[in-house]
């Protein structure tokens, strides 16, 4: 499920890149292509952020 | 002299001077001085490693991109937050074996995870070969940071002489720890800067962001998308893969993972990074608004100036100080961390391995006392390099990428790679990477019967395949022989 989530970027990249190679529709102002590469860049804090809490090896007692 | 270079020098000293009180209370023994004592946690790591991944080419060299190539330079977001999503995984096993056998080094990784001296002499000596082109190009970059800052008082020459003596001497004192405290200044003076600069010209110049894109997509039609040939969506997927690969195979970075003092450092900061990489956006920001605003234009090399040439005709004196000292920052934090590192294989995973008598405290001291000598040979490449260097520079990422096969797959349960088998990979990759850097191939001069999405590829990807298909057929071959020298035993 964790691995699954973390390749979603990979998708978006891969996938996703032959449709958002595009200058329309601007979005915040920015190229489609822009706003593509900014949009996953964000939601790839956000996986990782999924990631992490759900993952047990991050629950052990190791706080700092 | 001029407020500019006033501020310029002033971000010096101060760095300077937390640079070698950074040394205070530690004994300095190898570990302390190149890894930090296995002790950083979160926050220092995240610090560390911003401060060694956004270099003078990202400052430069992105803004750059934007400017010159439009819509292809969006490739350096993409290859940063994959490779962080890959590192919540990857690096957390890398620390956990370094801490486990005590290791210092990448070389040290090598020559333990694949019982082999030899392959840890072979990839300290690459890693040596990609590292001090990369140093020298940051000294580069620093000399024409300093140069155009500080309105040409200071000479290119000048300015790169006093930086590398600053870089020499805080690094052989305090070592990691001393790179760690300049990187808390570089960061911050970083951020704010790029960040202002993004956010000011697209207004200043055009009123607006969406204002900025429109009237560069009307001046250059079709800018801003990548191109149907060359730069095509096939080379940005292809360079995008082999780059984010490559982010953590480089041996300064490397040796950055081992500072950490828990696992868990590389998973939160998993989370922080990509959003960190926007940094980038802004510089690609300012690198968009240099494109209609900078007379004359810049042609070839001089792209790189493009920052730096909008912020002398826009601003006061003193701000293009403040510019000037974010950028001399940029090249002295990963020059200290590129130096320290190579000190650290010539010692430990060269000299050591040719001199096993040499006692720890021998290897340590040398280790410090190799930082001004590799200072002073980047200095005569960086003034006397000529062509040998730039073409070395466009090989070192693709060289340390060459390491990956090797590296991920000894993680796996049954390790399919041989000693003998990485060895021969990692070669014939190489070999490829220089012959095609070297005679300037592409795919579609290699390979001009195939169709134009193929052509299209990073070049890298040939290196990498013909690296993983030597990997595992000697790897297969090798294992079957030890296999049958066993039966015969």
């Amino acid at each position: 499920m964790r691995f699954v989530l973390a390749a979603l970027p990979f998708l978006a990249l891969i996938i996703g890149m032959f449709f958002a190679n595009r200058t329309e529709p601007y979005v915040l102002g920015m190229p489609f292509i822009m706003f593509w590469t900014v949009l996953w860049v964000v939601l790839t804090s956000v996986i990782m952020f999924i990631v992490f809490k759900t993952d047990p090896a991050n629950k052990e007692g190791n706080a700092e | 002299m001029n407020s500019a270079l006033i501020v310029i020098l002033a971000f010096l000293l101060i760095s300077l001077y937390f640079g070698i009180r950074a040394r205070q209370g530690k004994q300095m023994n190898l570990e302390q001085w190149t890894i930090g004592g296995r002790s950083f946690g979160t926050l220092f790591v995240f610090i560390l490693s911003a401060g060694e991944i956004y270099t003078t080419f990202t400052f430069l060299g992105g803004s750059g991109w934007a400017y010159g190539k439009g819509g292809p330079a969006l490739y350096i977001l993409w290859y940063g937050s994959l490779a962080y999503a890959l590192s919540y995984w990857l690096l957390p096993a890398v620390w956990r074996y370094a801490k486990k056998h005590q290791l210092l080094s990448q070389s040290d990784f090598f020559t333990k995870k694949y019982n082999s001296p030899a392959l840890g002499v072979l990839v300290s000596i690459i890693g040596i070969v990609a590292m001090v082109p990369y140093l020298v190009l940051q000294l580069k970059g620093l000399g024409s940071i300093v140069n155009i800052a500080s309105y040409g008082s200071i000479s290119s020459g000048t300015a790169i002489w006093i930086g590398v003596i600053a870089v020499a001497v805080y690094t052989t004192i305090s070592g990691v720890h001393g790179v760690a405290w300049t990187s808390v200044i570089k960061d911050t003076l970083v951020l704010l800067v790029v960040i202002f600069l993004g956010i000011y010209f697209p207004i200043h110049y055009f009123g607006g962001f969406s204002d900025m894109f429109h009237a560069i997509d009307q001046a250059k039609p079709g800018f801003l998308a990548l191109p149907d040939q060359g730069m095509s969506v096939y080379w940005f997927i292809s360079t995008v893969l082999l780059t984010a690969l490559g982010f953590y195979t480089w041996p300064h970075t490397f040796g950055a993972i081992l500072t950490a003092k828990n696992e868990k450092v590389f998973r939160r900061n998993a989370v922080v990074f990509p959003l960190y990489q926007l940094i980038l956006l802004f510089v690609f920001f300012v690198g968009f608004a240099a494109i209609l605003t900078v007379k004359p234009a810049l042609e070839g090399a001089e792209v790189d100036n493009a920052l730096l040439e909008l912020s002398v005709q826009s601003f006061p004196h003193w701000f293009v100080g403040v510019i000037g000292a974010a950028g001399l920052l940029c090249a002295l934090v990963p020059g200290s961390m590129l130096l320290m590192t190579s000190s650290t294989m010539i010692s430990k995973n060269l000299y050591k391995v040719f001199k096993p008598s040499a006692s720890d405290a021998q290897v340590s001291n040398l280790a410090k006392y190799l930082v001004p000598i590799v200072a002073l040979i980047s200095l005569y490449f960086t003034f006397k390099g000529g062509q040998t260097i730039v073409a070395l520079l466009l090989m070192g990422y693709s060289m340390v990428t060459q390491f990956f096969p090797a590296i991920v797959f000894s993680f796996l349960k049954r390790n399919p790679i041989t000693k003998v088998g990485a060895f021969a990979g990692i070669v014939v990759g190489e070999l490829v990477v220089a012959y095609t850097t070297v005679t300037n191939q592409t795919v579609a001069t290699l390979l001009p019967f195939m169709p134009q999405a193929v052509q299209d590829l990073n070049v890298g990807i040939v290196a990498m395949i013909l690296n993983l298909i030597v990997t595992f057929v000697v790897s297969a071959f090798t294992k079957k022989k030890a296999a049958q020298k066993e039966l015969v035993a």
